[in-house]
């Protein structure tokens, strides 16, 4: 379950990146965050994993109190939320393989088990074959999908994407989008903040419309336009 | 940055910055080596120069046993003499044909007549020496009297010369490599910044990102430790010939001997070798340690 509680965020007195956003997830459910540039969909996101912490409110998931997690705990709060950045941010000298193996080295699994899960992994974002590739010699879908392998690899019970299409084109984008869609339909509760009408549009699930940092709609089986 | 990359594969990225920093472990490491030895050398001659009669007395040919006997008795009633031992001119002949048994000229040209006989004197207490010095000054038939004291007196003042310096000079190379280790591995954190970022976004924790500095800051350290005691076990070898010359008629000079295991300062034996290798080790490896803690603790501001 995901809580915002009249969520504020503000960069100085002037900028109002959030303004008083409330909103529930519950647990395995898809949302689609939209809305133009500079609307507070990546500042939601950021709150979510602690990135940034709020001027006023608070941030839950499940048991936990994002905002008030002593920074002790933070790296347990991220193993839980998995994070899917525009531009990947992929370890450039790391191969695939290892980009994945992170996730899971962090939790301290045996080398065996490392293993053994890169394999899953990359059966579930189609890169069977690319396991020792470096991310410089893979497509932007190719990256984008390692990316989503690191996000899926250790415990994580949600999944927050960043505009991961942003980057592909429109084929590589559906890919993208089915491959997150799959994990969803496994049970983890995915947000993911769009520009791309056409797959808001299609896939018909819940949608949270943002303008100047507020909700201005949020409605479940939704057409965006 | 990562367990899936080994400390030669993050090494070889940046192979100056890691020599600069071995190098500067070494210096240190080989410094403190020599110091130590230098140490432990006066330390261990000081003692065996205390151990030593504190006054020996040599007479002129004039002088018979019957009147040293009578000086023996005279200083034996002061009570402040622990013990006297009396060397005659044959006594004197067979340590010198010891101490020069390799050189046969030396052996040639002496006899026992031209060797004084002699008695050493060791007093209760440091304080007396000087009452029996000036009592058995005044004696016919003394020749000379050698001081131990003084003998004594000298080489600790140079020891206490050599420790200071080398304290201070050890206590400076310790701070610059220091530095050198805190520059390289915040260079290192500098270039990695974006990946540690990633990192602390998949959930790392600070020890899981500081730990490949770590490391590399303890490999520094044994890297440098066994090559700054290679280099001292070189020395030790490499001087002992020159060494055995200015130690002729110096015994063993142990620094600790228990059940059987010494360990021996002149002449070196393999457990001294080993000991120097364990506090080299035990200091590189802490300098590692704690310079890479620092240094990722400093710019891994958690």
């Amino acid at each position: 379950m995901i809580l915002f509680e009249s969520v504020t965020k503000k960069y100085g007195p002037r900028i109002t990146a959030v303004n008083e956003v409330n909103f529930k997830v519950g647990d395995g459910e898809f949302i689609f965050l939209i809305g133009p540039s500079g609307a507070g969909k990546t500042t939601v996101l950021r709150l979510l994993n602690r990135e940034i912490m709020p001027t006023v409110g608070s941030v839950f998931i499940d048991d936990w109190e994002v905002n008030k997690l002593p920074k002790s705990k933070l790296p347990y709060l991220r193993r839980k939320v998995g994070f899917i950045f525009q531009d990947f941010k992929l370890l450039p000298d790391r191969t695939v393989g290892e980009n994945i193996g992170v996730a899971l080295e962090i939790l301290n699994r045996s080398r065996q088990e490392i293993n053994k899960r890169i394999g899953e992994v990359l059966d579930i974002v189609h890169l069977e074959d690319k396991l020792n590739y470096f991310p410089r010699q893979l497509s932007l879908g190719e990256q984008q999908r390692v990316a989503i392998g690191r996000a899926i690899a250790g415990n994580t019970s949600v999944i927050l994407a960043d505009e991961p299409t942003g980057n592909l084109d429109p084929k590589t984008s559906w890919e993208i989008l089915k491959i997150i869609n799959d994990i969803n339909k496994e049970g983890k509760t995915v947000i993911m903040a769009s520009h791309n009408v056409d797959i808001v549009n299609s896939m018909k699930k819940r949608v949270i419309v943002m303008k100047k940092g507020k909700i201005i709609k949020d409605e479940k089986r939704s057409r965006y336009l | 940055m990562t367990d899936s990359l080994s400390i030669f594969q993050r090494l070889r990225r940046t192979p100056y910055q890691a020599v600069a920093s071995v190098f500067m472990m070494f210096i240190t490491l080989f410094v403190m080596g020599l110091f130590l030895l230098l140490v432990t050398s006066t330390s261990s001659l000081v003692s065996y120069f205390e151990s030593k009669p504190q006054l020996t007395v040599f007479f002129s040919n004039e002088k018979d046993k019957t009147s040293i006997d009578k000086l023996v008795n005279k200083l034996m009633t002061t009570g402040k003499i622990s013990s006297t031992k009396y060397v005659s001119k044959e006594e004197a002949l067979n340590i010198y044909r010891e101490q020069n048994k390799d050189d046969p000229l030396l052996l040639e040209m002496v006899t026992a007549d031209i060797l004084p006989a002699s008695l050493d004197i060791s007093a209760t207490a440091p304080q007396y020496l000087n009452e029996i010095y000036q009592m058995v000054k005044g004696e016919e038939g003394v020749d000379d009297i050698v001081f131990q004291k003084e003998v004594v007196d000298t080489i600790i003042s140079w020891a206490t010369t050599v420790r200071r310096i080398g304290l201070i000079f050890i206590l400076l190379l310790i701070l610059s490599t220091f530095f050198i280790l805190l520059t390289s591995i915040g260079m290192k954190i500098a270039m990695k910044k974006e990946e540690i970022e990633v990192l602390k976004l998949v959930g790392a924790t600070n020890w899981y990102i500081k730990k490949p500095f770590v490391y590399e800051g303890i490999f520094y350290g044994f890297i440098g430790a066994t090559l700054a005691w290679l280099f001292c076990t070189f020395i030790i070898y490499y001087l002992k010939p020159y060494a055995t010359s200015f130690l002729k008629g110096v015994g063993t000079l142990s620094l600790f001997s228990y059940q059987g295991i010494s360990i021996d300062v002149w002449p070196p034996n393999t457990m001294l070798i080993l000991i120097i290798w364990f506090i080299l080790l035990c200091s590189g490896l802490s300098i590692g340690l704690i310079g890479s803690l620092f240094a990722s603790s400093r710019y891994l501001k958690e």
